[in-house]
């Protein structure tokens, strides 16, 4: 089995594209569609890993509804990004640091695809050989997410909660 | 906008929302078999009513799902879900441990996640209207 395919190669080179083109673009309409176009591929990367469930997310959140909030929110912004004068050392500088010490952390990690790695070894055989026994539904994701790890997705679902309450805090009306 | 433009739009988002809001049900209760769940429908049918306020204007929007009726369904969901946890303390099992809703376990598992995941819909979508509903009155005034 080939590790790395044609499509791979060519959703990373498109994702790559992508994100150049966020950087030099000021007109924030272009960066937010972009964006979209960025979540998208990386919903395609998902599907090609075989994990659709993200995928899906990422269409629907990142692709779909991220895009539509922030074009509401650049209504009240405004559309074009202020060009800056700041110096360009300081920020190249902590984003090489930071980039060094990211690659520097991915050595330690097992190949791509090691079925021996740690996270294949540990909890995922008893989910994926007892789940339909123990919780008795077919998609392991789904177990996974409502049922043994409850405890997260309570915590998922408190995160978004929060979030509606700061954008009404910040922008909503109170009761006329 | 060209009122012609306008009528395509509108005919189309005829056809097009109620099909929205059925595929966000079948994701919503079609998650255990199928990839999809909680999240993923919540967000589908926000986006059919966020596509409806935008092509058919706030007001009328609102007239179907008032902005005070979507703040409570904020907070249901969560409630829902932590109520979920809190039923199967009280008949004796561990927080969120549904083995303790019925007597077999795969039933009650069925149970437990069919409630968490509603939970889960229903604020996901609340939310992402409510931030819609936010904006757009932001930008009006």
């Amino acid at each position: 089995m080939e590790v790395v395919t044609t499509i791979d190669i060519t959703l990373l080179t498109l994702l790559a594209l992508t994100a150049i083109a966020l950087m030099h673009i000021r007109n924030l309409l272009a960066v937010i569609l972009l964006s979209g176009i960025y979540s998208l591929l990386t919903a395609a990367l998902f599907v090609t890993l075989d994990a659709v469930d993200v995928a899906f997310t990422e269409a629907a959140v990142g692709a779909g509804l991220t895009t539509v909030l922030l074009l509401g929110a650049i209504a009240i912004t405004g559309r074009d990004q202020t060009v800056t004068r700041h110096s360009r050392i300081l920020p190249l500088l902590v984003i090489t640091i930071t980039a060094s010490a990211l690659i520097y952390g991915t050595l330690d990690m097992p190949l791509f695809g090691d079925p021996f790695a740690p996270i294949h070894t540990h909890v995922a055989p008893h989910y994926l050989n007892k789940s339909f026994e123990e919780i008795g539904i077919p998609n392991v994701v789904t177990s996974i997410l409502a049922s043994y790890r409850g405890y997260d997705t309570l915590g998922e679902v408190t995160v978004v909660f929060t979030a509606a309450v700061g954008v009404l805090l910040l922008l909503g009306k109170s009761k006329k | 906008m060209d009122r012609k433009i306008t009528l395509i739009l509108r005919e189309v988002c005829y056809i097009i929302i109620p099909a929205v809001i059925l595929y966000a049900l079948y994701v919503q209760f079609h998650g255990e078999y199928g990839p999809g769940g909680g999240f993923q429908a919540g967000v589908i049918f926000a986006a059919a009513i966020i596509l409806y306020s935008l092509v058919f204007g706030r007001d009328k929007a609102q007239k179907i799902l008032p902005s005070h009726i979507v703040r409570i369904f904020v907070s249901l969901g969560v409630l829902i879900y932590a109520g979920v946890g809190v039923t199967t303390m009280l008949l004796g099992g561990n927080y969120l441990d549904y083995n303790a809703l019925l007597h077999d376990p795969q039933h009650a598992q069925h149970l437990g996640i069919f409630l968490i995941e509603l939970g889960v819909g229903i604020t996901v979508a609340a939310v992402m209207i409510i931030i819609f509903y936010a904006l757009d009155e932001f930008t009006e005034e």
